[in-house]
Formats: structure tokens, C-alpha cells, sequence
């Protein structure tokens, strides 16, 4: 039915009392997913809004509640440390929203993250929304999703919602959307979600979208040229973007001349993957590879 | 952000990286006082703009007496030198540093960069200093020498020798290339750098390990908690709308072309400017009002964009999730009634309270045009401009598909 996250999750919110964290518990709440426990430091036994228990440790919180990932509202500078927690206490699933992470603090947290085979999504990421299953981790509107046969995998978070609302307008639902994040140091990238898009029976094909900066897309289209069947179209955003400046997102820059989007759409093309020129190409494309 | 060539040379120095003697002149008169400060008889005065390959561009002169000294800072001050870094239009000089000529021996590159792909910080050295490392890696790739840094760990001794070997170095510079890596690495750990280089790290004649040239770049997500690297910051290297743009709490970027960019959200605003691309113009302005935009904000992003003279026509762009388009819209609203734009301005809302948004647009009864999706928007705003006489380029126009993008 899709990836990552569905009907079995057990989600517990990290900074669930924070401003952030309060809102998008109540929309993940209204959108149906099972959130079983929030955990902010001090205010362990509180019950937010009367549904979910509140705990002072994220070990607690998992003993008692059998939650079975995470989601991070925590402001910057707590946000790794956050994620150190949520590694530590085991939950095979960790997904960090905040954005503004310093780097070094992601440095210093991804060797252990990796050490206890988490799957960490983000940081600076929109998380995911698994439409047929109600789960719906992070902070994606979930009214303009639909359940449905089409992966989606992307950096950013608002070009997501434009590409996946013309999907639903035209009737084409998704399995799970993830956005992996804008940051140069994140958890999970395009390959790990292109690999479980390929091995989940409810995806018939795959929706990428990259931007300048770095070079996962180009191993992302080397990976799809190798192992993946199914059909993948993609944008890369950026094509105007000059060399040397960081576009909003940290990762988001040409470092010398490496990282261009035409760089990321010849190795699209070279891969079979089909070039959306503009958003609303997306629809299109798909149905003319599906 | 980045800082002056003697901004890192003061860093670096202070974790244990030799440099040589130099001090900062702002005037000809300092620049003399600077070098019979120092002392000796050959002095370099150096240019200090954000750029490197300053030496191409004329920006470095070697000197030999005080009158030479006189003469090379008159020179530079007040002059705009470009390089491949600066852009065309280049960057003033306002501030110098003299430094003591030391004899070079060897030429080394050092750097350090945070590696995307290992996670980890990268020590990058090559025994070829003095060109750019895109050079290095052009013309000799196996000349150059990676090592990553556990960071649990940090750079060991054993591991920084391992790389002074390789460099070719003796026994007795072994030892000071290991306190310059050391250093470096302390310096970019506990300072929150993305980037330490120094090109180039030289032998001299007397048996020194001198950093000649230095650059540091730091990571804005933790200047918060470095104070004494963020007051290193200097306004003057920076365009004036982006730095009134961070004070807005708006991420904005001036680039060259005549649509003016409000966008929520880095893809989408890079996406936006795509499309402008696309549909025949150029974007003036990447643009991000972020998430939770208040109408004050949606409000200031109007007063940016409007700063920029080149700026023909206007093109909102929102896709609300966190974000409100009732709030959106009110600010759209606010800020035509208080600065007039005298330029064409569409809007396109979709996302959370959409409805809201658009009566806020029509009962305003100012002049504005709507659009529903993107790809429209992109359209309408280029077509706009094209009607005021503006001289947006031609291409881009031969696609098809338009509209929804069906076939």
C-alpha cells in the first residue's frame, strides 16, 4: 500500500507542546494518523488535547505506548540531539522536520543513526503522507493528496504540494509522498526511496523531484538505469539559478561547476527517466509511461 | 557567510597556524605604517574582497619600499576588481593587508569541506598549491590527496602525519604541517565552518609552514551561537537587499532579469523562476517568504522586490500548507495600497484557505491580475510585461503543451 509508513505505525511527536509541534499533531490527528504519545522534557504526564499522553523521555514514551517512529518538531539548536533520542531509544523510524540544523550537529549525529540501521528522513523536510493507509507523518497537507498507485520522492515541500495536487486534480493518487529534505546532510535520499518504491507492490511509478546542489540525482538516475522497472519522470528545479548561491535550502547551491540542473537532467535522460519542463507536465508524462 | 582573507588569518592564527607578519590599512597612510610596522623589506598588499584569484585580477602587488607601499594602496582602494568570483560587476575595495613577502620554497593546497557524500569532514591537500583545486583536479586528479575525519573521533595526529607525508614534506615539516591541520580542523569544528582553505600553505626558504592565502566560509545555521564570527560579517560585500532581507526573516537572492519574484518555499520559488524562464522572461529574484507568512511579511517582500529598478512586473506565487492565503492575500492588498507599484502584478494562490484569499483579491478592486495554476501565472506575467513595452527576451515561446500541461 506504500512505503515507510501505513496502517501499523505508531507515531510519537518529539515537541509536541511546542507551537509547531501542537499544530501538526492536531492536523496529523484530523488526517487519521495513529499518534500514540507526544514527549516534551518537563511536562510528562500532561495529556495533549485529551487523546494524547505526554511523556518526559522518549524511552518512556516507547515502553508505555509501543510507539514505532518518531516525528521532530524541536527547534534548531535541540533538533540532532532529538534525533540522537529517538536513535537511542530504538524506533526504526525518525523523521525531522526542523529546519536551521547547524551541520556539524548532523555530522556528529549520522554515524550513530546509521550504526542503529534508522531510517532517518530529514532534516528540513516536509516528511511523508502514506494517503491510502491515513498516515500521514510531518507537515504535508493532506487535502490535496489521494490514495493512490504513484511514488513521490522530492527535496522540497512546496513544490511537492504543486506537483501532487495536479496529480489528484487528475484523478492519479499516490501511494506515499516523502520529501527527504533540503539540507546537505539528510537521513534517507532519493536512492532509498526509489529502492522501496521498486520493491512496494501498490507503486506502479515513480514521481522525482530534485534540484541543483550535490549530487544525488545523478546517482539517483544511475540507480534507476540499473534496478528500477517501473516508470519515473522527474523536475529539476534551479535551471536558472546562478553558481556559488545558496537557494534557501543549505544544499540547495552549485558548488563550482558541479550540481547544475542541466547536469541532474542529462543524467535524468541518460537513465530513461521522463523530463517534466514544468510542473503540470507531470500528469502527461506519466500517463503516456503508464 | 564568508569573511576577509586576514579575518581567517586572525582565526586560524589563534588555533596555532602559522601566518605571516600583517596587519589591515584602510588608508595609504595606514598601509605605510602597517609596513614599517612589520618590518623587512618586501611587503605584499593585498586586496581584501570577498573573492579569490584577487592576484589575476590585480588585486595583490608586491612591494619593495614605503613609496611602492603609498602608491599600490592608492591604487586599490575605491577600485572595483573582478574576478570569476565577483561577477561582472565586480566589488570595491575598502579595506587592505599589508603582509611581509616571504621567500616560497613550496606551494601546498589545503582544504577543508564538508563532504554531502561521507557526511564527515573531508581534508582535501594537494603537494600542487597556488591554483585553484578545480585546476588541480583538472590537470592532475591523482595529485590530490582526500581523507575523511571520524567526527566522534576528530583528527587524530597520526592521521594529519599520514597526509604531511604525503604532501612530500621532511621530518622537521612534518611536525608544523601537523599543527596546521590540527589547527584547521579545531578551527572548523568549533567555529561551525563549511569551508577552510588555505592556498597557498608555503615552505619558505628559512624552513617556515606559512598560510599565504586563506578563506573561511561558515555555516549560517549556527552563527546564532558564534558571535565572534557573525560580528566578522561585512555588510559591504553584500547586496543591500539581501541584507534588509535577512532582517526581514526572507530568504532573497538578486539576480539580473525583470519579473520580481514572492514565493513561499526554496523548490517552488526555484521552480517559479523556471517557469518565468520558460514562458519567455527572466526572474529579477529568487524570493522565499517562508512558512507562517504574517501580511507585514508578505508586505516587506513587496518592499524588496519594488527596490530592485529592474523590476518590470510582479509575480506572487503561494501554495499554501502552513501557510494561510487569506493572510497571503491581505498583504498582496496591503502593500499595493502603500507603495503603489506602478508595475503589473499577478497573483496565483492555491493551498489552505484559498477561497478566503481570492474574495480578498477581488473585493479589494485593485488592479491585479489572478491566475489558478503555475504554469498560467508564468504566462500571464511575461505576457504583462510584454504589453508595458518591456524587453523581455524571445525563446522559450515555441513550447507545447500549455495550459495543464496535457497533451
Amino acid at each position: 500500500m506504500s512505503i515507510f509508513a501505513d496502517r501499523s505505525t505508531r507515531l510519537l511527536v518529539q515537541g509536541i507542546t511546542g507551537r509547531e509541534g501542537s499544530f501538526h499533531t492536531r492536523q496529523m490527528l484530523e488526517y487519521g494518523t495513529s499518534v500514540v504519545a507526544g514527549v516534551t522534557p518537563g511536562k510528562g504526564g500532561q495529556t495533549f488535547e485529551g487523546a494524547v499522553p505526554v511523556f518526559n523521555t522518549v524511552d518512556e514514551a516507547v515502553r508505555v505506548t509501543g510507539a514505532n517512529a518518531s516525528v521532530i518538531y524541536v527547534p534548531p539548536m535541540g533538533a540532532a540531539a532529538a534525533v540522537f533520542e529517538a536513535a537511542d531509544a530504538g524506533l526504526p523510524l525518525v523523521v525531522c522536520i526542523t529546519e536551521g540544523i547547524p551541520v556539524m550537529h548532523m555530522s556528529r549525529t549520522m554515524p550513530f543513526v546509521r550504526s542503529r540501521g534508522i531510517r532517518l528522513v530529514g532534516p528540513n523536510c516536509p516528511g511523508l503522507i502514506s494517503p491510502g493507509a491515513r498516515a500521514k507523518i510531518g507537515i504535508i497537507p493532506g487535502n490535496i493528496c489521494a490514495p493512490g498507485r504513484v511514488g513521490m520522492v522530492s527535496r522540497s515541500g512546496t513544490l511537492t504540494y504543486e506537483v501532487v495536487n495536479h496529480l489528484t486534480k487528475a484523478g492519479i493518487g499516490q501511494s506515499t509522498c516523502v520529501g527527504i529534505g533540503g539540507d546537505p546532510i539528510i537521513g534517507t535520499n532519493f536512492i532509498d526511496c526509489l529502492r522501496a518504491f521498486q520493491d512496494d507492490p501498490e507503486t506502479d511509478a515513480i514521481v522525482m523531484i530534485g534540484e541543483i546542489g550535490g549530487t544525488d540525482e545523478q546517482n539517483a538516475a544511475a540507480f534507476v538505469k540499473e534496478h528500477v522497472t517501473k516508470p519515473v519522470v522527474g523536475f529539476i528545479a534551479g535551471q536558472t539559478a546562478p553558481k556559488g548561491r545558496r537557494m534557501g535550502h543549505a544544499g540547495a547551491i552549485i558548488s563550482g561547476s558541479s550540481g547544475t540542473a542541466e547536469e541532474k537532467l542529462a543524467a535524468f535522460e541518460a537513465a530513461g527517466i521522463g523530463i517534466m519542463r514544468r510542473p503540470a507536465d507531470v500528469v502527461g508524462l506519466l500517463r503516456s509511461k503508464m | 557567510m564568508d569573511i576577509h582573507e586576514y579575518q581567517a588569518k586572525e582565526l586560524l592564527a589563534g588555533f596555532g597556524v602559522a601566518i605571516p607578519r600583517g596587519g589591515v590599512a584602510y588608508s595609504p597612510e595606514q598601509a605605510v605604517y602597517r609596513a614599517s610596522e612589520i618590518g623587512g623589506a618586501r611587503w605584499a598588499v593585498k586586496a581584501q574582497i570577498h573573492s579569490g584569484a584577487r592576484g589575476k585580477a590585480g588585486g595583490i602587488k608586491l612591494c619593495t619600499n614605503e613609496d611602492e607601499v603609498r602608491q599600490a594602496a592608492k591604487t586599490l582602494l575605491g577600485k572595483r576588481l573582478v574576478t570569476h568570483q565577483t561577477g561582472p560587476e565586480g566589488r570595491t575595495v575598502h579595506r587592505l593587508y599589508i603582509e611581509a613577502a616571504v621567500p616560497i620554497e613550496r606551494e601546498i593546497y589545503l582544504g577543508f569541506v564538508l563532504d554531502r557524500k561521507s557526511e564527515r569532514v573531508m581534508i582535501v591537500a594537494s603537494a600542487q598549491g597556488g591554483m585553484e583545486i578545480e585546476e588541480i583536479s583538472e590537470r592532475s586528479p591523482d595529485a590530490i590527496i582526500r581523507s575523511v575525519v571520524e567526527p566522534a573521533v576528530g583528527l587524530t595526529a597520526f592521521q594529519a602525519r599520514e597526509i604531511a607525508f604525503a604532501l612530500g614534506f621532511d621530518a622537521a615539516q612534518v611536525t608544523r604541517a601537523v599543527t596546521a591541520l590540527l589547527g584547521c580542523y579545531r578551527a572548523f569544528r568549533d567555529l561551525d565552518a563549511t569551508m577552510v582553505e588555505i592556498n597557498p600553505l608555503v615552505a619558505t626558504a628559512d624552513g617556515q609552514l606559512l598560510a599565504l592565502d586563506c578563506k573561511m566560509t561558515f555555516d549560517d545555521n549556527a552563527l546564532f551561537r558564534r558571535p565572534n564570527v557573525s560580528e566578522l560579517r561585512d555588510y559591504a560585500e553584500e547586496d543591500p537587499r539581501e541584507s534588509q532581507a535577512a532582517e526581514y526573516g526572507i530568504n532573497y537572492v538578486a539576480l539580473d532579469g525583470e519579473i520580481g519574484c514572492i514565493v513561499n518555499g526554496a523548490g517552488l520559488a526555484m521552480g517559479t523562476m523556471d517557469l518565468i524562464k520558460h514562458a519567455g522572461s527572466s526572474p529579477a529574484n529568487f524570493l522565499d517568504v517562508g512558512g507562517g507568512a504574517s501580511p507585514e511579511k508578505v508586505c516587506n517582500a513587496f518592499r524588496l522586490v519594488l527596490a530592485d529598478a529592474k523590476v518590470k512586473a510582479i509575480l506572487v506565487n503561494i501554495f499554501a500548507g502552513i501557510n494561510r492565503c487569506d493572510w497571503v492575500a491581505q498583504g498582496v492588498v496591503n502593500a499595493v495600497k502603500e507603495l503603489k507599484p506602478a508595475v503589473p502584478l499577478v497573483v496565483r494562490l492555491a493551498g489552505t484557505n484559498v477561497e478566503e484569499g481570492r474574495r480578498i483579491l477581488k473585493e479589494s478592486g485593485l488592479d491585479l491580475a489572478t491566475a489558478d495554476t503555475l504554469t498560467e501565472a508564468a504566462e500571464k506575467v511575461v505576457a504583462a510585461l510584454k504589453a508595458t513595452g518591456g524587453t523581455a527576451a524571445l525563446g522559450g515561446q515555441g513550447e507545447v503543451g500549455g495550459g495543464n500541461g496535457k497533451p
